[in-house]
C-alpha cells in the first residue's frame, strides 16, 4: 500500500488526515474521545469514592429499605435500606482496584515471560510458551474457580485468579511482537555496542511495545471487570457486606419484583465500565493501526 | 499443499496436543494437593471426629501415603478407565453427578451457540457494508455494548420485562427435551439468548474485519474488473475466504460460553454444571470438583482440537 492509498484510505473512513490539523481532531467528538471521557470519569468517581458518594456505602436506614429513586436516594435503597448509589461508587471502586491489579499482575508476569521467550528463543521460548499454553487451555471461568476453590472465596483471590488466568494471554500477545522487534536492526546494533540483554530489553524492545501493551490493557481490564462481577455473582468474589457490584446484582435479584432498581442499576454501572474500558482499546487500536480498519 | 504436508501438520498439532492435555491433567491433579491444609482432614472434618486412625484410613484409601509421581500415575490409569472418584458425601462416582448436571448446560450452550452464527452472520455483513457509512460510529458502539454487556444482568431485565409483558411465559428451572419439549425450549430460550449475545457481537466483529480485509484482495479486483456484480463478489469471493477463520473462532468461544453457561443457569435456576460447581466449593468435594474441570478443560481442548483439524483440510491456503 502506497503512502497516498494509506491516507485516501484514513480520510474516508474518517480517521486522521495531516492536513486536517490537530486541533480539530481533538475535539471532535469521536468514540475516542468519548470513551476516554468516560474513563476518566470514571477513574475519578472511583479515587474520590468517599467525598462523592453521598452516604456511607455500609449504613442501614430499615425504615427506608427497597425504596424507589427518589430526591434523597438518587437510584433508591437496597434490602438494607443503604443508598445504591453510594454502593455503586464503593462497588466501582472495588471492582476496578481488584481488575486493575489483577491485570497489572498478569502484564508483569506475563510480560516478563513473554519477552523472555521472544528475546531467548529456543527451548526457553518453548518451554515458556507451552506452559502458557497449558494455562491457556483452561476455560477463564473454570480456572478462576479453581483457583479460588483452593484460596477461599474474597478479594484477593478473585484478584489472584483473575492474574493467573490473564498471565498466558498477555505472554502470547507481547510475544509475537517482541519477536519482530528483536529481530530488527537496531536491537542487534544495540547488542553490537555491548548493552547488556535486560538493557535491551528494557530500552530498545518495551518501548516498542507500549501501543500494543496499552490497548490490550484496556480491552482486557475491560473483561477483567466482567469476570470480577461474575464472580462476586456467584459469591465467590467480595463477601458481604463489603460492597461489589456483582453481588449487588445477585443480592438485588431476591427482591427483583419489589425494588428492580437495585440489581438493574448495578448491572448498568458494570455495562457503562466495561463499555468505556473495550472503546477506549477498540479505538485506539484502530488509530494505532490503519490497516486494521 | 501436499497430503505429506497435511500429514506432518496434523501430526505436529496431535503433539501439542498431548502436551497440552498432559500439562492439563497433572495441574488438575495437583490442585487436590495444592489445598491448604490437610484435605483429607478437611473431608473428614464435616461428619467424623477427626482421629489419627481415620485419617491414616482416608489416607490410604485416596493412595495419599503413596510419592507423588506414582500417585498421579495411579490417578491417571483411573481416570482414563473412566473412573474419576466418588463424591465425598454421596459416595456416588463423581462421573454420574456430572452425568446428571451436564445435560441442561451443553444444551444451553448448543442454543446460544447456534444463535450467535444465525445472527452473527448477517450483521456482520451488514456491518462490513456499512464501512464508511455515516452511521458507522454508531454501528461500532453498538457492537461494543454488545461484547460487554453481563448477560447475567441482561437475563434478569428480560425476566423482568418478560415477566410484565408475557405474564404465563415459564422462564425459571427446567424440564429435560424428553419429558416436554416445548416446556423445554420455553424456559432455555432467554437465557441461551442472554448468554449468546457476547459472542454474536464477537463473531460479527470478526467477520467484519475478514470481510474487509478479504474485500483488498487482488482476485476481488480481479473480480470487479471482469465484471462480477458487488453482491455478487461480496457474498461468492469474499464470504467464502472470511468464513474460514470465521469457523475457527467459533471453536475458541466454547470456553467462554461454559464459563457464561454456569453464571447465566444462577438466574434462571437451571439445575446444570454451575450449581454443581457452585455446590461442590461450599461442600468443598473437591473429587467433583477436580472432575468437572478436568472433564470440560479436556472437551474444550478436544473441541479445539477438531476445529483445527478440519480447518488444516478445508482450507488448501495454509502451508506451514
Amino acid at each position: 500500500m502506497s503512502a497516498a492509498d494509506i491516507r485516501t484510505d484514513a480520510v474516508r473512513k474518517g480517521g486522521f488526515d495531516p492536513s486536517a490539523g490537530a486541533r480539530s481532531r481533538w475535539l471532535r467528538p469521536s468514540l475516542y474521545n468519548i470513551s476516554l471521557a468516560m474513563i476518566v470519569v470514571i477513574g475519578f468517581v472511583a479515587i474520590a469514592a468517599p467525598f462523592v458518594a453521598p452516604y456511607d456505602p455500609l449504613q442501614q436506614d430499615i425504615l427506608q429499605r427497597l425504596k424507589g429513586p427518589s430526591t434523597a436516594h438518587w437510584l433508591g435503597t437496597d434490602w438494607l435500606g443503604r443508598d445504591i448509589l453510594s454502593r455503586i461508587i464503593y462497588g466501582l471502586r472495588s471492582s476496578l482496584s481488584i481488575s486493575a491489579g489483577a491485570v497489572f499482575v498478569a502484564l508483569l508476569a506475563g510480560g516478563i515471560l513473554g519477552l523472555a521467550a521472544a528475546y531467548y528463543k529456543g527451548w526457553t521460548d518453548r518451554i515458556i510458551m507451552r506452559l502458557m499454553d497449558i494455562l491457556f487451555a483452561f476455560p477463564v471461568m473454570l480456572l478462576a474457580i479453581g483457583v479460588i476453590a483452593l484460596l477461599g472465596p474474597g478479594r484477593f483471590p478473585t484478584g489472584a485468579a483473575i492474574a493467573i488466568v490473564y498471565t498466558p494471554i498477555f505472554a502470547r500477545l507481547l510475544r509475537a511482537p517482541a519477536l519482530v522487534v528483536a529481530a530488527s536492526d537496531y536491537v542487534l546494533s544495540a547488542r553490537a555496542i555491548g548493552a547488556s540483554d535486560l538493557r535491551i530489553i528494557a530500552f530498545h524492545i518495551l518501548p516498542n511495545l507500549a501501543s500494543v501493551i496499552l490497548v490490550q490493557v484496556s480491552l482486557l481490564l475491560s473483561t477483567a471487570i466482567l469476570v470480577e462481577a461474575s464472580l462476586s455473582f456467584l459469591g465467590l468474589g467480595t463477601q458481604p457486606p463489603l460492597p461489589s457490584l456483582g453481588m449487588m446484582l445477585s443480592e438485588g435479584r431476591n427482591f427483583l419484583f419489589l425494588a428492580p432498581w437495585a440489581a438493574v442499576f448495578a448491572g448498568l454501572a458494570i455495562l457503562i465500565v466495561a463499555f468505556a474500558l473495550n472503546l477506549f482499546g477498540d479505538a485506539l487500536r484502530d488509530d494505532l493501526d490503519p490497516r486494521l480498519k | 499443499m501436499s497430503p505429506m504436508q497435511i500429514l506432518k501438520r496434523l501430526r505436529g498439532r496431535l503433539i501439542d496436543l498431548c502436551v497440552i492435555i498432559v500439562g492439563v491433567s497433572v495441574l488438575v491433579f495437583g490442585f487436590i494437593r495444592m489445598i491448604p491444609g490437610d484435605a483429607v482432614a478437611i473431608m473428614l472434618g464435616a461428619n467424623a471426629e477427626v482421629t489419627p486412625d481415620r485419617l491414616a484410613a482416608l489416607r490410604s484409601r485416596l493412595g495419599l501415603d503413596l510419592p507423588v509421581h506414582e500417585q498421579y500415575f495411579a490417578w491417571l490409569w483411573k481416570v482414563l478407565h473412566g473412573d474419576f472418584g466418588v463424591s465425598i458425601w454421596t459416595g456416588r462416582p463423581v462421573i454420574d453427578e456430572i452425568g446428571a448436571h451436564v445435560w441442561p448446560t451443553l444444551q444451553l450452550m448448543l442454543m446460544a451457540m447456534f444463535s450467535a452464527i444465525v445472527l452473527a452472520i448477517p450483521l456482520g455483513i451488514l456491518m462490513a457494508r456499512m464501512r464508511g457509512a455515516r452511521g458507522e460510529p454508531y454501528v461500532q458502539a453498538g457492537s461494543v455494548v454488545g461484547l460487554t454487556v453481563p448477560p447475567f444482568w441482561l437475563g434478569i431485565v428480560m425476566i423482568l420485562v418478560f415477566s410484565a409483558i408475557m405474564p404465563k411465559l415459564q422462564m425459571l428451572g427446567y424440564v429435560p427435551f424428553s419429558k416436554d419439549p416445548l416446556g423445554n425450549i420455553q424456559r432455555m430460550i432467554l437465557p441461551a439468548f442472554a448468554l449468546s449475545l457476547p459472542i454474536t457481537a464477537n463473531l460479527a466483529r470478526l467477520l467484519r474485519s475478514t470481510l474487509l480485509e478479504a474485500l483488498q484482495q487482488d482476485y476481488i479486483r480481479t473480480a470487479r474488473a471482469k465484471g462480477v456484480s458487488a453482491r455478487r463478489i461480496l457474498y461468492r469471493h469474499a464470504l467464502r475466504n472470511a468464513i474460514i477463520s470465521f469457523v475457527t473462532s467459533v471453536g475458541i468461544q466454547a470456553g467462554y460460553l461454559l464459563g457464561g453457561a454456569i453464571v447465566i443457569e444462577q438466574v434462571f435456576a437451571i439445575p446444570g454444571l454451575g450449581r454443581l460447581i457452585l455446590g461442590a466449593i461450599a461442600e468443598r468435594n473437591y473429587p467433583l470438583l477436580q472432575a468437572t474441570i478436568l472433564l470440560a478443560t479436556a472437551a474444550f481442548v478436544l473441541v479445539n482440537f477438531v476445529v483445527d483439524v478440519i480447518y488444516t483440510l478445508i482450507d488448501p491456503r495454509i502451508s506451514e
